[in-house]
């Protein structure tokens, strides 16, 4: 028998490895809301498959009562569109100020001192600010997935964009690049991919922004929805929502990750082939 | 006439002397080989050469103008490692010399430019022999093939003067070899001066038409940082007469202290 370290699971293997935590949760979870709903069939803590099946017909194909509308989509579409206009302008920001402070020494010398301090401030705290300057609109929440989310990107930008050899910058002087040029071909084409990365690493703490927003003022959006049903204890609607966020959020990291794959091909290559 | 003058060049890092007393000057097509012991400042005058560093004190001139200090395409260099662009194709990486002088604003070229540019790069990616691996990114070649994309991107600026920083430190022999053939070609074909720094006697005699050996000639052993090296011999090698071999000679009783390798190491007489 070969040692552990040395045992590689198959293809087919690995996946049935990786699908038995996720079975495992599913069983447990079905057996203790089985024993709390035997015990009491009010319970609200653990409800069955059945009760979210029905929870989620209602929100997500059968318009809301009130108004009319579908609330899954309605409030997915809220919120992402919170989501991404937050990533986007941070990205976009990030990308201009983390490759200056990184390639340029006066920036750096002028503004890695700034950002450092900002990122420190912990942007929950300052989101009443926000409500007060910007109103409770949309407005207050993208931006405080941008104050959240873009010191951090654009520290690991200007580092990433540090981490590119001298060698390359001296080189490309001997070519004849121009300082623009030297970014625009040189430092921006190696930064992309590395943007991407960084973005799927700050996913989370997108949405965990996004969702304070929503819970503390908002009148649609996943976050809203969530924290309006917890006065009624709706587990069967809260769970399935917090589902649907988590596939939401699977399904970036994945369409970045086949995107950066595709348009990156050499930033994935591997060790030298031949 | 690309003519390199250097008088009495010093430099220093606050209170430590690397360099003393460069006095040197360089004709056309010369090809420099550089030795001397680690740390005694090679690589600080090849990067004085390149613009990357300033003297402290001293000239240094090109065809009579003061060398710019900072890096430009009039001097070209390869170094041991990260020469060439992982982002861009083989192909890509020579035509960006080409590209980033056509365009100061997009660095790129387009249609019937980009075409008669391309042709230009087929033809410098064959005289180093990697016409075969024009689409490849740098990660899938060889040590040795990225060396020779680096030597055709820099050759493609046609430079008055090439920089060798250890260019093939990192190779096997066997390549190194097929290397040195293909860089004398290169350079015999062109009338650029090259400066190559090399840890290999053999190698520095093997390519050079000059040696330049590095040394410090005052030491303070109370304070090492007190004197700085300079070029203690300075060897025509384009004759093969005494001369060469006294150098030669002189050379191996004391290449344990210039390369850091025993002298039977660099017992074979030079090619």
């Amino acid at each position: 028998m070969p040692r552990l370290i040395n045992q590689h699971p198959g293809r087919s293997g690995a996946l049935a490895l990786g699908a038995l935590p996720f079975l495992l949760i599913v069983a447990a979870y079905v057996i203790g809301s089985d024993l709390r709903l035997t015990e009491n069939p009010n319970d609200k803590l653990l409800p069955s498959f059945a009760a979210f099946g029905a929870a989620i017909e209602k929100v997500a194909f059968l318009p809301d009562a009130r108004s009319g509308e579908i609330l899954l989509w309605k409030d997915t579409a809220s919120s992402l569109l919170r989501l991404l206009s937050g990533i986007f302008i941070s990205a976009a920001l990030a990308l201009a100020a983390g490759i200056l402070i990184g390639v340029i020494p006066r920036v750096r010398a002028a503004f890695a001192p700034l950002v450092a301090v900002l990122s420190l401030i912990p942007p929950l705290a300052i989101l009443p600010i926000l409500f007060i300057v910007f109103g409770l609109g949309e407005v207050s929440k993208i931006i405080l997935i941008v104050i959240g989310i873009t010191p951090f990107l654009i520290r690991d930008l200007a580092l990433r964009t540090g981490e590119i050899p001298p060698e390359q910058l001296i080189k490309a002087q001997t070519l004849g690049a121009s300082t623009w040029l030297v970014i625009l071909r040189v430092v921006l084409p190696q930064i992309l991919p590395r943007l991407i990365d960084a973005v799927r690493l700050s996913l989370g703490a997108a949405w965990l922004f996004l969702i304070a927003a929503e819970a503390i003022a908002a009148t649609d959006g996943l976050g809203y929805r969530i924290f309006l049903v917890r006065r009624y204890l709706a587990m069967d609607l809260i769970l399935p929502y917090v589902a649907w966020i988590t596939l939401l959020a699977y399904a970036f990291d994945l369409m970045l990750r086949r995107l950066s794959r595709r348009l990156f091909p050499w930033y994935h290559a591997e060790i030298p082939r031949a | 006439m690309s003519r390199l003058v250097i008088r009495n060049v010093w430099k220093q890092y606050d209170n430590q002397v690397v360099l003393e007393r460069i006095n040197l000057t360089v004709p056309e097509h010369e090809f420099c080989t550089i030795v001397g012991a680690s740390g005694c400042g090679k690589t600080t005058f090849l990067r004085m050469l390149l613009g990357q560093e300033s003297p402290s004190r001293g000239m240094i001139e090109l065809d009579g103008q003061p060398l710019r200090a900072e890096p430009g395409p009039e001097r070209g260099i390869v170094f041991q490692r990260y020469s060439v662009f992982p982002h861009l194709t083989v192909r890509e990486n020579v035509l960006l010399g080409l590209e980033l002088v056509a365009s100061r604003l997009s660095g790129r070229l387009f249609g019937a430019a980009r075409r008669e540019a391309l042709s230009r790069v087929e033809e410098a990616l064959r005289s180093v022999g990697l016409e075969a691996a024009a689409g490849k990114y740098p990660s899938a070649l060889s040590g040795g093939m990225q060396q020779r994309l680096a030597i055709a991107q820099a050759l493609i600026k046609r430079p008055k003067i090439l920089l060798l920083d250890e260019p093939f430190g990192a190779l096997d022999p066997g390549i190194r070899s097929d290397m040195h053939h293909l860089l004398l070609g290169l350079w015999r074909a062109t009338d650029m001066t090259v400066f190559m720094i090399t840890h290999d006697l053999k190698e520095a005699f093997a390519l050079g038409s000059r040696l330049l050996v590095f040394d410090k000639v005052r030491r303070d052993t109370q304070a090492p940082e007190r004197f700085g090296a300079t070029i203690t011999f300075d060897i025509p090698l384009t004759r093969r007469d005494v001369e060469k071999d006294d150098a030669l000679r002189m050379l191996r009783a004391r290449a344990d202290y210039y390369t850091g390798v025993s002298p039977e190491h660099v017992a074979t007489e030079p090619a």
